[in-house]
This record gives structure tokens, sequence and C-alpha cells, in this order.
């Protein structure tokens, strides 16, 4: 278990205030001008030291990422753009540290921008966290006022502005082009990789975007060395992270751990239990919705990093961790995580369009227990479909809940859904989902 | 996909008044000249809060041409996402989480009680015209669910009474206070905090 003192936010549940001045008690802002005078090389190298990956949910490898960033200044100037739409269900890491750690954020934008060159700097908030975005800006004209940022920010001889964009409720803008595009003023729709943001980003200027917490952690590594902070965790899933625990436990909450700590760990001790006991467990979504579940037998055992998640056919994606016990319907759990990817996708590819909707009004049947035997690998073949068919990795994400449903309780599907067809093969229209309304 | 259903009742006219035409000309500043379409977004949300928390198409044309863009390229954007109403919302706004981590702690029990309390369907205005309420996909506060969104602020840790006292309270005029219900400050887990012990609050 991670000790106190290696926690990076210590203001995690607003004990001390978001104000400048207990943040510089709480040691942010502390010679950030000998941090940034040690040049951009040092700062990218100490990152790639520390092997720090992307906190939004791929797993990036933030120092990579960065000298992505052309060494130098071309005709189009650099934007750093910081992604805080966040909205997969299961995660709410973001909001506090918008609302109790913004000071982090604010320098490590100064510290991301000095590397990658930009002078502008957007953060991205989605437009529900209105009271969060309020305290983000009146921290920013805080570091304004203090001339932390701005014209000759923090002594540094680097010039900042940070701005404010409020999203207006689309999930899919937590994609990186999306946020783009919807930054622009256009309706949020991902863009074709290659080109890539780094190069091709905001306004057609090389862009770098990061998430919240990625950002918040990059000063206090600078801070402490990136060795102290590879020395958490094990070799490539590196630090400490915001877990988000909600869901059927006792005591839902959020709370940074050592990357790779036991899930068990995390739901006993910090969630005080699952609601029932233990063997009341049914599954565990690990990682935000998109990931799949993993069911109680592996939840025993494993390991909350990147790498041993993705072995056991799953991901750390945002560490938002939602339990599921057995008094609820499982089936019908992955039928509400299927709704919401059916009002979330943007439209812009057929088989995420129309599929998440197939996905969908499958699973309310199956909860409902009105499909037939055949419907279940019909299922699984419609998610095989749209997975890797789709511009973006929204696919993959309204995707893989439904195959992990299908992988491990594949028993309970049809036990509830064990008829034979009523449409016969001879009528041959395999992907007609609503065949028993023929018969009707 | 949402569907989002254009008002049939239209203002002809719409335009900012000062104060917001300020703040919109100081908005346009944050990005770069000649890009000031990056802007709609924030014109929208303005325009939403002078009139009465929804969106008339007039609004969407006189924003058109204050950013000189396209009438469809803003219609786009206000049909495109979901904050933006286009039809009349209640003076109070539920938007109500159902998600799967907030429908795993009950969110189906607030649903009731909105129908009980507000109106029977969703988008539909209760009878004394203040209050209306929607369902809507997470919210981002899945630790302290369920939880719900009226207008700007968040309202966690409910459980149905204390949903219905809240509704008592709008109906009597008085604001009710935003945050947990529970007593939480924000996201801690309640009573066995083992993190962070030095603080001042554990």
């Amino acid at each position: 278990m991670l000790e106190d003192k290696d926690r990076i936010f210590k203001n995690l549940y607003n004990d001390f205030g978001s104000d400048l001045n207990s943040a510089k008690e709480r040691g942010d802002w502390i010679d950030t001008k000998n941090i940034c005078s040690k040049g951009r090389d040092w700062i990218i190298n100490e990152i790639k030291i520390s092997e720090l990956r992307g906190r939004g949910g791929a797993g990036f490898p933030t120092g990579l990422k960065w000298s992505f960033a052309p060494k130098e200044v071309g005709s189009r100037p650099h934007y750093l753009v910081i992604n805080a739409d966040e909205s997969e269900p299961g995660t709410c890491k973001d909001r506090d540290i918008l609302r109790f750690e913004p000071h982090k954020l604010i320098e490590g934008c100064l510290i991301a921008s000095y590397a990658v060159n930009a002078h502008k700097c957007y953060i991205y908030i989605r437009g529900e966290y209105f009271n969060e975005g309020q305290k983000l800006q009146s921290a920013i004209n805080e570091a304004y006022k203090s001339g932390l940022i701005g014209k000759n920010s923090a002594d540094t001889g680097w010039d900042l502005d940070i701005f404010i964009h409020y999203g207006a409720g689309a999930y899919i803008c937590g994609e990186e082009t999306a946020l783009l595009e919807s930054i622009e003023g256009k309706k949020g729709q991902p863009r074709l990789k290659p080109p890539f943001p780094a190069l091709v980003g905001l306004y057609g200027c090389p862009t770098i975007i990061n998430n919240v917490e990625t950002i918040s952690v990059v000063p206090t590594i600078l801070r402490r060395g990136g060795k102290w902070f590879s020395s958490l965790g094990r070799p490539k899933n590196t630090g400490s992270k915001i877990y988000c625990i909600s869901g059927n436990v006792n005591n839902p909450c959020n709370v940074e751990e050592e990357m790779g700590i036991p899930l068990k760990v995390l739901i006993d001790k910090h969630a005080g239990g699952v609601v029932g006991g233990w063997d009341n467990l049914k599954a565990v979504i690990p990682g935000g919705s998109s990931m799949p579940l993993i069911p109680k037998d592996i939840c025993e055992t494993i390991k909350m990093d990147f790498d041993t998640l993705i072995e056991n056919k799953s991901g750390l994606g945002t560490a938002g961790i939602v339990v599921i016990n057995k008094d609820q319907d499982i089936i019908k759990c992955m039928a509400r995580i299927a709704r919401f990817y059916k009002h979330e996708s943007c439209g812009q590819c057929t088989p995420c369009r129309e599929g998440s909707g197939w996905m969908w009004r499958i699973l309310e049947r199956m909860a409902k227990g009105e499909c037939s035997k055949d419907e279940v690998d019909m299922l699984l073949d419609v998610t095989k479909q749209i997975e890797g068919h789709t511009i973006c990795a929204f696919g993959e994400g309204s995707s893989w809940p439904v195959q992990g449903l299908i992988r491990h309780f594949k028993k309970d599907i049809l036990s509830r859904n064990n008829f034979n067809p009523l449409v016969k093969k001879d009528k041959n229209i395999p992907y007609l989902i609503d065949q028993h309304l023929l018969e009707k | 996909m949402a569907i989002k259903k254009i008002s049939k009742i239209q203002p002809d006219k719409f335009e900012f008044n000062k104060n917001n035409k300020d703040i919109a000309n100081n908005i346009i500043k944050n990005y770069p000249s000649g890009k000031q379409q990056s802007a709609v977004m924030p014109l929208l949300n303005i325009a939403q809060k002078q009139n009465d928390n929804w969106i008339p198409l007039a609004a969407m044309k006189y924003i058109a041409k204050y950013l000189d863009m396209p009438y469809i390229k803003v219609y786009e954007v206000a049909t495109f996402y979901s904050m933006y109403n286009l039809a009349p919302v209640g003076k109070y706004f539920f938007q109500v989480c159902t998600t799967t981590p907030c429908m795993l702690r009950g969110a189906y029990d607030l649903v009731k009680v909105c129908k009980k309390k507000i109106s029977e369907n969703e988008n539909q205005l209760s009878d004394d015209e203040k209050t209306s309420w929607l369902e809507v996909e997470c919210l981002g506060a899945c630790v302290n669910a369920p939880m719900l969104q009226i207008n700007d602020d968040y309202y966690e840790d409910l459980d149905p009474t204390k949903l219905e006292s809240i509704i008592d309270k709008i109906n009597k005029n008085e604001d009710p206070k935003p945050g947990s219900y529970k007593g939480r400050i924000s996201t801690e887990p309640e009573n066995i905090r083992k993190t962070l012990l030095g603080n001042k609050n554990a």
C-alpha cells in the first residue's frame, strides 16, 4: 500500500482548500523556474525515465507523445490541449483534480507547454462540470495575478495563456480528434488518423493532447525525479493512480494508490467491501464501462495495472472500478451500458451507429428472456463487425463490454434464453434482429 | 444517437443583452483571429442561459451572423450536443443520471420519484410549469451515486426520500443545498478512511 508521503494528490478529499496559498504549502509552484531552466530535453527525458503512461484510458507513454511534437516551431504555432471531458461511466477522478487540485494542473500545463513549445493551452471541460470549471477558472485567475502564467510565466521566460472551453454533453468529445473538432466549433466527430494531432491537430497546427491526471502528476515527478515515480508499481506500469470504486460496495470512494495494487485490497480495504460480503460478488468492470468485465474468480487475485489486465482480456482504462454483486441482473447492467453507447455514438461510421443500437436492443430482449439461443452467437458476431471497423476507438469501447459478458456469462444468458429460433433457417435473414416479430 | 425535438413555438427575434454581448466578445478573443467559429459552443450556452434554459432557432441565426458562419453549421452543433435544449424546459431542470454505476445504486428509484412528483414523461413540464426532468447518461460523479443535476448543481448520495424533500423545497420556492446528502465533503470513503490521515478533516 502506498504511504501518505508518496501520494501526489494530497488534497484529493479537499481537507485544505484549493486556493493558491494552500497549494503552495502542499508544494505546488515551488521552483518551477528551476525545473524549466533544465531544458526541454531534460524534462522529456525525465518523463520517459518515469515511464508515465497516459491516464486517460489508452495508456500511451507520455514522454514518447511529447517527443512527437516538432522540435522547432515552424510557421504554425504549437498547442497544448488538456482533455477534461471525463464521461466514461465509472470514472470521476478528473472532477476531483479540477475542483481540489487545480494548481497541480495549471503548473503541469506550464511545464508541458514549455516542453512542447506551446504558448496557448486549451482545457476542454465537459459542460456538466460547470462548477468545477468555475473553480479552475478562479485558480487560473489567481495564477495570472501572481504572474505564474501569462507573460514570463513564473520567471521562466515562457509566455503561456490558458483558456477553458466547455463541452456540451457529448461523450465522444473525449476522443482526442473529436475534441479538437469540438474546440474548432464543429460537431464532435473524430478525424481519420494519420495525420496524428502531434503534427496536424488544432487549427491544423501541431497539438499535444493529454488527460488531466497525466498533466497534474508531471510537476511532482519532475521535483522528486523520474526514478522515484518508476520505483512505484512494476516496470512499464509505474507510479500511482487515482482509482474510482463505485457500484455495489459499502463505501464508494476515490483513492490514490500504487499501480498494481490487488483489486481485492482496493475493494475490501478502501471501499469497505462488497455489499453482502465478498462471496456476493458477481463481476467487476475494472476500467470504466468500455473495458470487458472480469468474473469473481479472476477478481480474487488480479492486480490493477495496464499489462496484467490486458493479459486477462480486459484493460485498466481510466481505472473506474464498477462492482456488480449477485443482487443485480448482470445482463440488464450490460444492456444499460449498451444503451449508453447507442446514445453517445456520434453517427459518423455505420457499423458503430447502427451496431450500437442493435447490441442494445438484443441485450434488452436477452434481459427479458425473449431471445433464441442462436442469438447469443449472433450478438457476438455483431460485436466483431463493429470492432475495428470504425474511425475511432468507440467501436471497440462499445463492443468489448458485450464480448466480456458473453465470454464470462454465456451460461447465464443461455439459461434465460434457451428456446429454438422462431424463424426457420430457410427464411435466411441472418441479421434481422427482430425475427420474432415476423411470426406475431 | 439521440433524437432531438425542436420546439414548434418559436420567438421571432433573439438578441444578446448588453452584458452577454460583452461576455461573448471576450470569449471570441480566446481563440486565434479568423477562428471565431470556435466560440459557437460558448455562445450557444450563453443564449441558452439568457433564454430561460432553451435555444430558439432565432438565436442560432443570430449567432451564425455574430460569428460570420453558415446558419446550418450552428444548427448542426446545436442538434449534436445533448446539453442544448431546443424546446422549453422547466426553470428547475432535473437531469437524473441512470447509467450503470448509478443504476446499481438505485437511480431508477429516483426516476420513479420524478415521475410521481414532477411529470409523467420526460421533458414534460410539471403542472406549475416550474420543473421538468430528463434521464441522462453518465454525469461523472459515479462515486457519489445515485445523483442528479438541477441546472448547474450536482445533488449527490441521494435516495427517494431525500429527492422528495428536494422537490418539496423547490415547490416552496426555497433553494435546496447542492452537494452530498450523506454529509460527505467530497469522494472520500464514508467513516472508514484509511489514507491521508494527517490531514485536518480525517
